[in-house]
């Protein structure tokens, strides 16, 4: 019998011509009646003292309902910023932080002051005649002058910079590695720090209504749930008397996950303003507020044999934690655990420090650790191919861990449950058509001309995540999944789930999964989510490629639990007995006699009736949680081709090709989408993006998105799409995450590309963004 | 992002536009594209009391010929010089120059007297306009192209001067304008023009100091029989460019130097 199966199907995403024709619902789109507008004044210093706040002009300003400093937030809000445990469980110092300064200033863009007034413009006018005295303090700006001893400290009050110092495993554990080895390479390698620039800004919109103690919050926010979580706490109000709406978010990228200053203080002025606040961030306060992504730089070492045998790494992580540890910037560590990458060590060593400075503080950024960990192995292994003078595809090849070797426990203890590694890199070979390209590399070297072939062999662990792992590191909230399906008498269907899309598709794949294992149609099944009033009573949001991997997972157990029960009813309306139902394409027949049969839809309308078996309550619905067991595994083979202007050593990506494995696909046209954008962000990363501060003010120096070189389409070549499907173990969907899997993948190629390119004058390192300048500086030092 | 509180004024005419400049005084601006002054003053860089905006004047907005002469209304947008028949067949380089401002947006409304009037660095008009001994006209006198250019974002214009034409030779010879950058719709990190005519070369340089830049001495080397390659090292001559996050002060030389020679083997129709 034919089946449309919606799984695997490439349907157009659901949500598209509603947010492509500007008729979402983002933040700034809802207004109540009555609202007054928030604006925010800010440190234009990275570190000083405040001596004084001089509100007098700006509360006479017109329209102005208010000027508040830290001390009209003192009684109104309670504790410091969450820091999350994370990968590393000891953390040095952890400077306390109020949503608004009161004494020190630590980075540019700290909240000094708000104002709320009638009008957005009377709020900023307003805002613009408060006069505050600093007394300038010196900024800790680099991370290695940050951590000598009697350096300028970050807070002035702390002991000195160091966040955390946290060793996984010591050097002995290399030492017989590193004995046997017949090279030694060694790198410095950097991550530059990025500003996340989702589309939509941040947005906080709140109304508190003092008589019954009510609080609604509308925000751009990639998880309502903790959010609601914490700013109850910190107002002292019950998680039940908050409402958290995270209506259409234009994208997150990990910055909308922990909470802010805003979060706190907007609410606390609709509470003192006794009317609903809203507050809407600009690009500007955007770049230079919202947390960065990387920040770091890595010491690495890698011992390997003649043969190309890698033996052992060791690796020491430095981490730009910024002027405050963010929520989850503790994540950041999981690339050294990470940092083996696909192939077999004999040991790695690893330890990563946190460095406070006076910046903006960092967390996860599309990701977040991954990247780093890829980037870094795959620069690595490069080294000692071109060290031994051995093709990068042999190098790799000959350490890769086996298909045979699943599940493979690697040097942390993680446990990677699936892969085949040749077979990806065997189709992206033949996808870029890797042997021409070496002739033709030969040729254009003849030529004077610098061309270069990189590869990326990622893995990838995400899908967070299993209670035992995420328990311990959020400080007790297991990162596991809920959903809730009901199904309506006239048999539609409404899925609630605790993820939460900003971008993923889940209004279109989510959706697609209950109507294949339901039998209904695609078109009455409806998704809910960003909303705490609805669905289960905690979500975890969305972030590390988690959303279908858990979230997904629990919706399909939620559906069967639908089915579950629609059995028990079937058999009672079939007067057969239980075990003798069978449901199949969207109708519960008895075994052996199709015909004898309800559809779905019947038993949906009976569910609401009397007619019911005993002790059966009325309905069809089902909550599920879903605690996985292990992490997922996602990983391919991405390569770059650049050719490098031998005048200007402007870096032109000629080709790019990607083959990676998510495990099954439920639809393919948004797993492409999302590679598509992974891959755009890393290659943003390699050659274009980063947040730059004056090393010695703490100026935040590229502000806007003329200073700040995010590309566009114009800049990305066409990138060359495939894929092998090895199924998950973990979940019953067999699905890994593909929300970060491009750029986990991609800075690292581009990079390795660029580096063969200039291989010929001797250049065996390239640090991220490689600019024109960079390289024209580079190669003519390099011919000297 | 939110601009302080300022006047606004619509002029129909261009002699409206000056009395409404007069009434306001220094801290009034006009109004053209806004392409350049709106993010000024979204960041509170610029805080003009009023703003005059000109782009009800219909009859600034035109491509004229006038025998050897090109006459660009100052409202004339970006997009318009680009498809601009007329433009193509009489200085087909300015036309090139139009296609590379900026991205669609800011084509459809960036202008020309815009971008002479900014005077930003990185202009790409005030370059061409010197080179080629352009006039800027105003609702007050002619000025030459050499005597307008005076700092960064300052012009000989007077408070209540308005552009109303530039005023360009018909060239439509050999020519090029090689303008560096990392995205497409970027500034020039350095940009060069190439025009031939009357015989010689003029060679214009964008983004390499606070004005745009006449490379006299590639042009006269080149007179003298020099090869693109020998010329084009002089391309330097003089040039005191300020470094920024995208280029050094060297590079910024190097690449006048490098993009100089492209632009004229790519005028003459070689790579
Ligand atoms: C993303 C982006 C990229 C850009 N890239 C480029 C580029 O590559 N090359 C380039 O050349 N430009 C570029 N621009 C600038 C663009 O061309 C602007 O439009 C131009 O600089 C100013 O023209 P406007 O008509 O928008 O002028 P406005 O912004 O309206 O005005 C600019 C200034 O000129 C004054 N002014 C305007 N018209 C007159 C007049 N007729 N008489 C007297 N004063 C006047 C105004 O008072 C103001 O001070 C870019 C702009 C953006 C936003």
């Amino acid at each position: 019998m034919a089946v449309t199966q919606l799984v695997g199907a490439k349907i157009h995403r659901r949500e598209d011509p509603r947010l492509i024709t500007g008729h979402g619902h983002y933040v700034d789109d809802l207004t109540r009646q009555g609202t007054a507008y928030a604006h925010f004044v800010r440190s234009p210093l990275a570190h000083a003292r405040i001596k004084s706040i001089d509100i007098t002009d700006a509360s006479k300003s017109p329209g102005v309902v208010g000027v508040y400093t830290a001390r009209d937030f003192k009684g109104l809000l309670a504790g410091t910023h969450p820091a999350a445990p994370a990968f590393v469980a000891e953390k040095k110092f952890v400077p306390e932080r109020f949503p608004i300064a009161e004494k020190e200033v630590t980075y540019q863009g700290e909240i000094v002051a708000a104002v709320l007034a009638e009008t957005k413009s009377q709020a900023a006018d307003a805002a613009n005649l408060i006069q505050v005295e600093y007394q300038d303090l010196p900024a800790v700006m680099d991370l290695e002058k940050a951590l000598q001893k009697g350096s300028p400290k970050s807070h002035v009050d702390g002991p000195d910079n160091v966040c955390w110092d946290f060793t996984y495993t010591g050097p002995e554990i290399t030492e017989a590695a590193f004995k046997e080895a017949d090279v030694v390479v060694k790198e410095r390698i950097l991550q530059n720090r990025l500003a996340p620039v989702p589309m939509e800004p941040r947005g906080v919109s709140a109304d508190y209504e003092g008589f019954d103690k009510k609080l609604t919050i509308w925000m751009s926010s990639q998880n309502p749930h903790f959010i609601r979580l914490f700013v109850s706490g910190a107002m002292g109000l019950k998680e039940s008397q908050v409402r958290v709406v995270s209506p259409d978010v234009g994208g997150g990228f990990g910055s909308k996950i922990s909470p802010y200053p805003e979060d706190y203080l907007v609410p606390t002025l609709s509470r003192i303003a006794e009317r609903p606040v809203k507050w809407t961030e600009t690009r500007t306060e955007s770049i230079q507020n919202a947390t960065h992504g990387r920040g770091q730089f890595y010491d690495c070492e890698v011992a390997a044999k003649k043969d190309g045998t890698l033996l052992g790494m060791r690796v020491v992580q430095y981490v730009d934690v910024g002027a405050y540890h963010g929520t989850f910037g503790a994540f950041q560590p999981v690339a050294c655990l990470m940092a083996g990458g696909a192939y077999k060590w004999k040991g790695i060593s690893a330890r990563t420090v946190g460095v406070l400075t006076n910046r903006v503080p960092t967390d996860p950024y599309r990701g977040a650790g991954r990247p780093e960990a890829t980037h870094l192995v795959e620069r690595m292994v490069d080294l000692v191919a071109l060290e031994l003078k051995m093709d990068p595809v042999a190098i790799r090849r000959k350490n890769f861990i086996q298909p045979e070797d699943f599940p493979f426990t690697q040097n942390f203890g993680l446990v990677v449950d699936s892969g085949d590694y040749d077979k990806a890199l065997d189709k992206a070979l033949q996808l870029i058509g890797y042997d021409e390209l070496r002739k033709k590399q030969a040729e254009l070297r003849k030529q004077g001309r610098y061309m270069g072939i990189g590869f990326s062999t990622w893995i990838e662990l995400c899908g967070f995540g299993p209670s035992a792992a995420t328990a311990p590191a959020t400080g007790g909230i297991a990162l596991v999944e809920s959903a809730q399906v009901r199904v309506t008498p006239t048999g539609s269907v409404i899925v609630y789930t605790g993820t939460h899309s900003h971008g993923q598709g889940h209004e279109t794949t989510f959706p697609q999964i209950v109507a294949d294992q339901l039998g209904v149609p695609y078109e009455s099944v409806e998704l809910r989510h960003g909303d705490t009033a609805e669905g289960t009573a905690f979500g975890y949001g969305t972030y590390g490629s988690r959303s279908l991997a858990v979230g997904g997972v629990a919706i399909s157990k939620a559906a069967g639990k639908v089915i579950d029960k629609g059995k028990k009813l079937a058999a009672h309306m079939l007067e057969a007995a239980e075990e003798d139902v069978v449901f199949e394409h969207g109708s519960f027949h008895v075994k052996g006699s199709p015909d004898k049969s309800k559809a779905f839809g019947e038993v949906a309308f009976a569910s609401y009736g009397m007619n019911l078996p005993e002790g059966m309550e009325q309905g069809l619905e089902a909550v599920a949680y879903f605690d996985p067991p292990n992490l997922v595994w996602p990983f391919g083979t991405h390569i770059a081709v650049v050719e490098i202007d031998a005048e200007t050593g402007a870096p032109l990506l000629t080709k790019y090709a990607a083959v990676d494995d998510c495990g099954n696909i439920i639809n393919p046209m948004i797993v492409d989408g999302q590679i598509h954008g992974g891959i755009v962000q890393a290659i943003a990363q390699a050659l274009y993006e980063e947040v730059v501060y004056d090393e010695d003010s703490g100026q935040l120096k590229t502000g806007t998105l003329i200073d700040y070189s995010m590309p566009t389409a114009n800049e990305i070549p066409t990138i060359l799409l495939d894929k092998t499907i090895t199924p998950s173990p973990t979940n019953d969907l067999g699905v890994k995450g593909i929300g970060e899997a491009g750029t986990i993948a991609a800075s690292a190629a581009v990079i390795n590309a660029i580096c063969d390119a200039l291989s010929p004058l001797g250049i065996k390192h390239v640090d991220m963004p490689a600019s024109p300048d960079k390289l024209w500086k580079m190669m003519k030092e390099a011919r000297n | 992002m939110i601009p302080a509180a300022f006047e606004y004024a619509r002029a129909s005419s261009v002699e409206e536009a000056s009395k409404l400049l007069k009434k306001f005084g220094e801290d009034a601006k006009v109004l053209a594209g806004g392409h350049s002054l709106i993010p000024l003053m979204r960041l509170r860089l610029a805080q003009p009391a009023a703003l005059i905006d000109i782009n009800g004047i219909k009859e600034l907005d035109h491509i004229k010929e006038d025998g050897q002469k090109l006459r660009v209304g100052a409202l004339t947008r970006h997009v318009t010089i680009h498809n601009s028949a007329v433009v193509k067949a009489k200085l087909p380089l300015l036309a090139e120059i139009a296609s590379e401002v900026g991205d669609n947006q800011v084509r459809n409304m960036g202008t020309m007297g815009g971008v002479i009037a900014h005077a930003d660095a990185a202009g790409d008009y005030p370059t061409l306009a010197l080179m080629l001994d352009a006039d800027i006209v105003t609702n007050q006198r002619t000025i030459p192209a050499r005597d307008f250019f005076k700092d960064l974002f300052t012009t000989a214009l007077g408070p209540d001067e308005v552009v109303t034409e530039v005023v360009f030779p018909v060239a439509n010879g050999p020519h090029k304008y090689v303008k560096f950058r990392r995205r497409l719709f970027d500034w020039a990190i350095v940009g060069v023009a190439a025009q031939k005519m009357n015989g010689g070369w003029r060679i214009g340089l964008t983004n390499v100091g606070p004005t745009p830049v006449r490379a006299n001495a590639v042009e006269e080397a080149l007179q003298k029989g020099a090869k693109a390659e020998e010329a084009a090292q002089h391309a330097s001559d003089g040039l005191d460019p300020a470094g920024d996050l995208r280029a050094s002060p060297e590079y910024k030389k190097h690449l006048a130097r490098v993009l100089t020679k492209r632009a004229i083997n790519q005028a003459e129709g070689h790579q």
